[in-house]
């Protein structure tokens, strides 16, 4: 029990100094002795954030973004985890294995080539780059976890709606998506999260203030400013606001979701 | 169970709908994963400046030469192998008596993984930042913290002095890793079939017994899998480093990743950093063949 308080101060420590923090007046910030609880509490951070950057336009595409690759990701992972789970043809083992290799490799070493790509689609500065990296990137591992989900659930189930003159692509979409909405949820919310979190390829495809994700804004918060931390604690609050929701929501989900998929595989 | 079906000349049903259900992956995954990738091991032999992109062409293994040569490199593998593996080690052990501890049904134990769970839906980079301002070495709280215990006697640069910004990189990615542990561990334990438990009490099995010859062996395809698979991902997660300290100061936190970040987002030379790249994934694969040897790769989760 004691082990057990102390990692819980360790673990919430220090999301609550940075509430806190974003909540403290200008002054009181850099005031000694520190202040643990707050004497003034002031929401001039907040209004900061959004008075020296574009904070709303930042959020709305990191929504867009994410949501957008969420969905995208998600439909093409519900029908190649099925095939995978269902069938085994030629093929079928180097497919995951392939899926599997691309957890392994240092996605950086493509950067440069992707750049190219992007600029010749003309989609640098624009949020398809990212809709369509975040997407593809996110294709192997949500297969992989799908699968596992689709593999819980007997085959006999959909084969009893075929038999009833359901096409196959008819008995997914009736029979066992339904069976798999905590599966979908838990993978959804995965591709949300890190969609929501990612940075280096925002970087790297976007440096339009009206393009901008909010990890990519926080970056430049950081090199154009000597960081002020008022404001950055004020920033960093409001960005994990969205996943912290889905988390809490989605805790069980999320874990059971995870053991299923990757691990056992 | 299909086998006969793909093997027909004609493109039977279910093959046709195997191709349509698979090639929406397959399609973007070679074109936007595997050719940049392998397109970026070629480069790792090219002059590939995006500053200079005038002067492309074939340079052998210059690029390695340069890489290998970087008198930081020493201290970069160094910093590598810390990283990973104190990382690693302390996730896991930490992770692994938490999970122990949850094993165990308490009131408000929902709430109490929730709170211990949720600094992995977090960003490295915001938890970079979040720990940046901790470890400030003017107005830390960590170091007001330590002052007041009295543990320390005068602050300390944390970020700033090379002899304390490893140890502090690697106390955030501790701080975020261990949930993922925690999640795996008790999800794996709580699989565990109650018969095991009863046969265990039945020869008079003492806690301690129980975890050796019930838990453990239990749960060891799943620590198995999570320990590998959480060693490519540490090798591979310049975030926290990046938003804390971007490999300074003086290189003494730049790992192989962060390196490879800087030259290629920052430095625009993709050769140099194809090189790093390559040099990572063959110490990867060394790892990945030794791990299995070690392991042997039947006792591994399937993947």
């Amino acid at each position: 029990m004691i082990i057990l308080g102390i990692w819980l101060l360790f673990m919430v420590f220090p999301l609550y100094w940075m509430i806190l923090t974003s909540l403290k007046p200008k002054n009181d910030i850099f005031k000694f002795p520190l202040e643990y609880l707050p004497e003034r509490i002031s929401f001039e951070n907040y209004a900061n954030i959004f008075a020296i950057s574009k904070f709303h336009v930042y959020i709305g595409n990191s929504l867009l973004v994410s949501l957008l690759s969420a969905f995208i990701v998600l439909i093409i992972a519900i029908l190649s985890s099925y095939v995978l789970a269902r069938f085994t043809f030629r093929g079928s083992r180097q497919i995951m294995n392939g899926f599997f290799l691309t957890q392994m490799i240092p996605m950086f070493i493509g950067f440069g080539p992707l750049y190219s790509i992007m600029s010749q689609l003309n989609l640098l500065n624009k949020q398809g780059s990212l809709v369509l990296m975040y997407s593809v990137l996110l294709i192997p591992f949500c297969t992989l976890m799908l699968k596992g989900f689709f593999q819980r659930i007997p085959s006999s189930l959909e084969e009893a709606a075929m038999i009833d003159g359901c096409s196959r692509l008819g008995g997914l979409i009736r029979i066992i998506l339904p069976v798999m909405k905590p599966g979908i949820s838990a993978t959804f919310i995965f591709a949300f999260v890190q969609n929501w979190n990612e940075l280096f390829l925002a970087i790297m495809f976007i440096d339009r203030e009206e393009a901008k994700t909010i990890p990519v804004a926080m970056n430049s918060f950081i090199t154009k400013f000597d960081i002020d931390w008022g404001a950055m604690s004020a920033a960093t609050v409001l960005s994990v606001i969205p996943t912290m929701i889905l988390f809490a929501l989605c805790q069980r989900l999320i874990v059971q979701g995870l053991t299923d998929g990757a691990v056992k595989g | 169970m299909n086998n006969a079906d793909v093997r027909k000349p004609r493109l039977s049903r279910t093959a046709a709908f195997i191709l349509f259900c698979l090639l929406p992956a397959l399609i973007p995954v070679v074109v936007l994963t595997y050719f940049p990738i392998f397109k970026g091991i070629i480069m790792a032999f090219q002059n590939y400046s995006l500053f200079n992109l005038n002067d492309i062409r074939f340079i052998g293994f210059d690029n390695f030469k340069t890489v290998l040569q970087d008198p930081n490199l020493p201290t970069i593998m160094q910093n590598t192998v810390l990283w990973v593996f104190i990382s690693l080690i302390l996730q896991f052990a930490i992770g692994f008596v938490l999970s122990l501890l949850l094993y165990q049904k308490f009131p408000g134990r929902g709430v109490y993984q929730g709170l211990i769970y949720y600094s992995w839906a977090m960003s490295g980079f915001l938890i970079g930042i979040i720990w940046r301002w901790m470890f400030n070495g003017q107005i830390g709280v960590i170091n007001d913290l330590l002052l007041k215990m009295g543990l320390i006697s005068e602050r300390i640069g944390f970020l700033s002095d090379p002899k304390w910004a490893m140890f502090s990189v690697i106390v955030a990615n501790i701080w975020y890793g261990v949930a993922f542990f925690a999640i795996m561990l008790t999800a794996a334990m709580q699989s565990i079939p109650e018969e095991l438990f009863e046969a265990a009490d039945m020869d008079g099995a003492n806690g301690l017994q129980k975890m050796l010859h019930v838990i453990i062996p239990y749960i060891l395809p799943t620590i198995i899998t999570t320990t590998a698979l959480r060693v490519i991902w540490i090798f591979n997660f310049p975030d926290i480093i990046y938003a804390m300290t971007n490999g300074g100061p003086a290189n003494s936190t730049h790992i192989l990743s962060t390196f490879m970040l800087d030259k290629i987002v920052f430095g625009g030379d993709y050769g140099l950093a194809g090189a790093i790249g390559v040099i990572s994934i063959v110490l990867l694969l060394l790892y990945t063949l030794f791990y299995l040897f070690a392991t042997k790769a039947s006792k591994a989760g399937d993947f």
